[in-house]
């Protein structure tokens, strides 16, 4: 069984904690505590190291991941998980705006709720929310898919390409070019297999299904008031 | 033969009328690539004083004059270091062809300079052959990976840029071949915005943290660049250095993009002439230009053309000087060769600057494989490294003329204007006079 490694960031530098996570060849566990709400924890990791953060941390968390599993006991600042391109990130408090912005790939988790903003220009990347999001959430987003166990705020998915998002509970209102979607069995399979890998056990019928009426792929100046 | 009755409207000109048929017909504004095309103050309207009785000039062909320039050494663990103050500005793949990328990268390694990569990400052609390669963080993040992050030399996060500032972009469905959607993760024709704010931060305090990430995330190896279009050049360049920029670059309203409104390229943003003092004096007021190890390193693009803009933007207080529009016409776009073929597409050379569209005869800014196919990235390279060396070897002669043993020594002392208006934004004196208009005792900016 690999060692698990501690650091404590009250008395820790940041940059010695995180170029001990980009070390050639980094394997095995690291356990992060206190992070004081500290900004970059554990950002660029590239390894398929497991990492557990013990308490709030702020802007940027877990940004860039590729491969590792990071846990975040706590709540996250903006941009948690940004441009992640592979791995796991779970937060399990809430998260503020731009969670999982331009995000390529991986898997991030919010338990709780996630701000305005969440899945920003996602590119990829699967995004579970136990809670509900704020506006502008899925904001020109490209691919990937992003599931909502409780309500999304306004202008969801606004200038949406090609993500697919999944809301369970009400939508305040839909962006430009967003339009509610028919939920056909592959999405049921899909959204299962998003909630099943985020823990959750939910009823897919309970869900909609959003994504782009793809009306604005080509600029046209009849569409100029849809902007 | 000319009826010399006819005259022409200064008002409601040729290009206004056409504008205005143009919009009658398509409901459409116009939109193109280059940058801003009516009449500026510019370097132009500046002179250097050569050395006579006052000064000693250094001989020509004997004496040495340096040109290499240090970008990003305040942070830093790998600063750039490159043999002359002129770099190519970010151009994305996808505006421009693989083979012209490619051939930007060759005509800058081989100058010693550095080439930058654009929206869209960084290419294997561009990477392999650019020995400098400046990776562009721009908001729309298409390519964005941290990969890519880590082999580049520098960073460059994107604000704006002269030809837009505060603008996002597009990138027309014709040029979205299955390469460049894939690297956007968009699909294949349809036409692509790109963001005009990033998805993650607002405001410099958020900057600040940003940066601290990108450092982070590349172990602190790299020098990180921000980019501003010019507008109000003298706050956002204070803003750019609090919040953590090792080099600041700053591109006037001259400056080129590959798809724009008209009225946004011309209309929108501060000539290059009028930002450079407004950069320059946020520096010193911070104590960092030309600071050494501490400095933050200044980069000035828009309108360069010749060794005397790039001499003149060093004398102002550039480090560096970026080249776009200048590269690509180094490249051979707006050749006379295709003047034939330019007239098929109702341009002519020399006019070229429907970059958007992707017909260009010279197989620079397209993605059509057979136009692209025209253009050997190999004597492109060639090109564009002759051309690197020219403008340093005419920054050379003028910095020698007036006594400057490197082209960086030169300063504001040694430039005189020929128009008031040009005296007032460059801050130097018009010429014969010591008058420098808004310069007087107690003048604010």
């Amino acid at each position: 069984m690999d060692a698990i490694t501690q650091f404590d960031l009250a008395t820790t530098g940041l940059r010695e904690v995180n170029a001990a996570l980009h070390k050639a060849g980094v394997t095995g566990s690291f356990v992060i505590d206190k992070p004081a709400g500290a900004h970059n924890v554990a950002v660029g990791v590239n390894a398929p190291v497991q990492v557990t953060v013990n308490g709030h941390v702020g802007y940027y968390a877990a940004g860039m991941n590729q491969l590792a599993e990071i846990t975040i006991n706590g709540n996250a600042g903006t941009g948690v998980g940004e441009n992640m391109m592979s791995g796991v990130v779970r937060v399990t408090g809430n998260a503020s705006q731009s969670a999982g912005a331009t995000a390529h790939g991986g898997l991030l988790i919010i338990e709780g709720d996630a701000a305005a903003r969440c899945g920003i220009s996602m590119k990829g990347v699967d995004i579970v929310v136990g809670g509900s999001i704020g506006h502008m959430s899925a904001f020109m987003a490209q691919a990937g898919r992003l599931v909502v166990r409780g309500d999304a705020g306004e202008a969801l998915g606004d200038s949406i390409y090609e993500a697919r998002l999944y809301v369970r509970g009400a939508v305040s209102s839909l962006g430009a070019d967003c339009i509610k979607k028919d939920m056909r069995p592959e999405h049921h399979a899909e959204l299962a297999e998003l909630l099943s890998a985020a823990g959750y056990s939910d009823d897919t019928a309970e869900y909609s299904r959003y994504g782009s009426a793809r009306n604005l792929y080509h600029f046209h100046v009849d569409n100029a008031g849809s902007y | 033969m000319t009826n010399w009755g006819l005259r022409e409207s200064a008002t409601f000109d040729r290009n206004a009328i056409s504008a205005i048929q143009r919009a009658a017909e398509t409901g459409i504004y116009d939109i193109r690539g280059w940058g801003a095309k009516r009449p500026l103050p510019h370097f132009d309207d500046l002179l250097f004083l050569g050395a006579s009785m006052s000064r000693y000039p250094l001989e020509g062909y004997r004496e040495r004059c340096g040109t290499d320039v240090i970008l990003g050494n305040r942070n830093a663990k790998h600063p750039l270091h490159l043999d002359i103050p002129v770099t190519i500005a970010g151009m994305s793949f996808g505006a421009l062809s693989g083979p012209a990328k490619e051939a930007l990268g060759r005509g800058a390694s081989e100058a010693g300079t550095s080439t930058t990569t654009g929206d869209g990400g960084m290419t294997p052609e561009e990477r392999g052959q650019s020995k400098n390669l400046v990776y562009q963080y721009l908001p729309s993040r298409y390519g964005m990976n941290p990969d890519d992050l880590r082999k580049a030399d520098a960073i460059e996060i994107v604000l704006g840029q002269g030809a837009k500032p505060g603008g996002g972009g597009m990138l027309l469905g014709q040029k979205i071949s299955q390469r460049v959607a894939g690297m956007r993760t968009l699909p294949e024709g349809i036409d692509q915005r790109s963001a005009c704010r990033h998805p993650d931060w607002t405001g410099p305090d958020d900057l600040t943290i940003k940066i601290n990430e990108l450092r982070e995330i590349t172990d602190w190896e790299k020098p990180i660049y921000v980019k501003v279009g010019a507008t109000r050049t003298y706050y956002d360049v204070k803003l750019a250095v609090h919040a953590g920029a090792d080099v600041v670059v700053v591109d006037g309203m001259q400056g080129g993009t590959a798809a724009t409104q008209e009225v946004f390229i011309e209309h929108v943003g501060i000539p290059t002439l009028a930002a450079i003092p407004q950069a320059v004096q946020a520096l010193q007021e911070l104590g960092v230009h030309r600071a050494g190890a501490s400095g933050v390193q200044l980069i000035v693009s828009g309108g360069i053309r010749n060794g005397a803009d790039v001499a003149k933007a060093l004398a102002l207080g550039a480090d560096a000087v970026a080249i776009g529009t200048a590269a690509l016409i180094a490249l051979g776009d707006n050749h006379p060769r295709y003047q034939a073929e330019y007239e098929k597409i109702g341009s002519a050379a020399g006019f070229y600057d429907d970059f958007q569209d992707g017909r260009d005869p010279s197989g620079i800014s397209t993605q059509d494989p057979e136009l692209a196919a025209r253009f050997d990235p190999i004597e492109g390279g060639r090109r564009l490294a002759n051309y690197l060396r020219v403008l340093t070897m005419e920054a050379q002669t003028i910095a020698r003329a007036c006594g400057k043993a490197h082209v960086t020594h030169l300063e504001p002392e040694d430039l005189v204007a020929v128009t008031i208006e040009a005296a007032a934004m460059a801050r130097v004196p018009l010429a014969g006079t010591e008058w420098i208009p808004g310069r007087s005792p107690g003048a604010g900016l």
